[in-house]
């Protein structure tokens, strides 16, 4: 393990990812996360779709493929708009600290390709790949990040003890690892068989709430 | 059973059960001919006639044909493929005559079902399947690679219904990938059932929702418009139309309880799409040759 994942993972790291609830705000006005249970359930099925995509671009990202051609994989796996959106200004911000702390010549190409943003999976993959991390460093940085911001943003939401959302999280992380183990298995495919070898796995009610949330007049958190 | 005659699809390399072959081109006299029309063991194909994509529309008519499963399918084990290649300035309206139910097969096997669709410059297909139903029990791997070229137009339609009526799921894995000109339009994987993902039926999941459907109308003429959202967070059915990133498209995402609740909402926007009447959604002219 290294001090740079540490580091890259860590909240107080200037990457915006606070201000977004990764569908959790949605989903308890809509009655579906009501507690730490409903929490544990939405932040596994949201690792093993979501997570599980976003985990093979970093990894793939990571590993020093096309990232343009990963930017427009995160696309076509990406239908919501307003989920597209998200992903490129956190992106965004991801790599402004991200060129602070590790500066490389491919982050500077990747801001100059994208100026509004890449999807967040392929930059935290870059990020990774110029910090010195490996690929699967970056498949478990966003896998951990699938499940993380929901726990957390859950607290705020239904008032819901840390404790338990902390609780949550650790069961979840043997499943969080797994998730990470299959992205760098599918990324190391990618390389021989281009990004169509990446998962999609599809999350088609998350997408429908993201649209919905995104149209909410005042919202806690913008996703 | 004859497997021969059928290409096998290299991800699924094996046994092929059922296969279906069609080639539409355009037939110099404004109209679509269809050259190769074959059928292979559990799966036939009849040509149904000609559509027009709408009633007023100026344009010449193109072919239909009927997909009619010629006896029980897929089985556990059961590899099916379906490959409909329309050229150049052809048109094809492709259906089902019924809805195709996945069951077990005898020692438990997967099933692989693999549709290839491919739609040249000045194409259109449209695609419109019935349902695909996962009995319980069941355990279908599905693929449906659409690839367009500029200037083609695609409209798909896709339900799932996760068990028969008052019957437990089914696990089914449906992935969609539509690439234009070789780029990645939409890529889905929709993982669902028992064991499959865990979490599949939560609250990020299907949340008890047994239907999905997705209608895709891409390409050349399509208008893109704003998201919109097809009905309350209070409805049964949850519905969104999105434009997609890479292109001139549109997706609706449907979920719903049953299929019952899910084809009303699917029926309604397809109409809207293909009549032009909605305000929001419609396909606009397509720009005629130069």
């Amino acid at each position: 393990m290294s001090a740079a994942l540490l580091l890259l993972t860590d909240g107080r790291f200037p990457a915006g990812g606070h201000a977004h609830s990764g569908g959790a705000e949605a989903a308890v006005a809509e009655g579906r996360i009501t507690g730490a249970a409903t929490l544990a359930e939405f932040c596994r099925g949201r690792l093993h779709t979501t997570g599980l995509v976003a985990a093979a671009l970093a990894a793939a990202a990571a590993a020093g493929a096309d990232l343009l051609a990963l930017d427009d994989a995160a696309d076509a796996r990406t239908p919501s708009p307003a989920l597209r959106t998200v992903s490129r200004r956190l992106g965004r911000q991801l790599l402004r600290a991200a060129r602070a702390a590790w500066p490389a010549a491919v982050l500077d190409q990747l801001a100059a390709d994208r100026p509004r943003g890449a999807h967040q999976p392929v930059v935290l993959g870059a990020t990774a790949r110029a910090a010195g991390l490996t690929p699967l460093d970056a498949a478990r940085a966003a896998a951990y990040e699938s499940a993380g911001s929901p726990a957390t943003a859950t607290v705020r939401l239904l008032g819901l003890d840390p404790f338990q959302a902390a609780a949550v999280l650790a069961r979840l992380a043997p499943e969080v690892d797994a998730v990470a183990d299959a992205a760098t298995a599918a990324a190391h495919r990618a390389r021989t068989e281009g990004t169509g070898a990446l998962p999609a796995a599809s999350a088609p009610l998350l997408d429908v709430s993201a649209e919905r949330h995104a149209a909410w007049p005042t919202r806690l958190f913008t996703s | 059973m004859t497997t021969t005659g059928v290409a096998s699809c290299p991800r699924t390399a094996g046994r092929v059960t059922g296969g279906v072959r069609v080639a539409a081109v355009a037939d110099g006299r404004g109209g679509t001919a269809l050259p190769l029309l074959a059928g292979e063991g559990a799966l036939a194909v009849r040509r149904t006639g000609t559509r027009a994509w709408t009633q007023q529309s100026p344009r010449p008519k193109g072919a239909a044909v009927t997909l009619v499963g010629a006896m029980s399918a897929p089985l556990g084990g059961d590899r099916m493929r379906v490959e409909i290649a329309v050229g150049a300035d052809a048109r094809l309206t492709v259906r089902s005559a019924a809805a195709t139910v996945a069951l077990p097969g005898r020692g438990g096997e997967s099933a692989w079902y693999d549709v290839l669709l491919t739609v040249a410059g000045g194409a259109e297909l449209l695609w419109l399947p019935e349902p695909l139903i996962a009995a319980a029990g069941s355990d279908l791997r599905m693929t449906t690679r659409v690839d367009l070229v500029r200037g083609a137009r695609l409209v798909l339609r896709e339900e799932a219904v996760l068990g028969r009526y008052g019957e437990s799921p089914g696990r089914l894995a449906s992935r969609l990938t539509v690439t234009v000109d070789g780029r990645p339009l939409l890529d889905q994987d929709f993982r669902v059932g028992p064991g499959s993902a865990p979490g599949w039926d939560g609250p990020a999941g299907l949340a008890g929702h047994r239907a999905f459907g997705q209608l895709l109308v891409a390409g050349s003429g399509t208008a893109t418009l704003g998201p919109q959202l097809l009905t309350r967070a209070s409805d049964v059915v949850q519905a969104v139309a999105t434009p997609l990133a890479g292109g001139a498209a549109t997706l609706v995402t449907a979920l719903a309880p049953d299929a019952r609740h899910l084809r009303p909402l699917l029926a309604r926007t397809l109409e809207e799409l293909l009549d032009g009447s909605a305000t929001d959604i419609r396909p606009v002219p397509a720009a005629g040759p130069p």
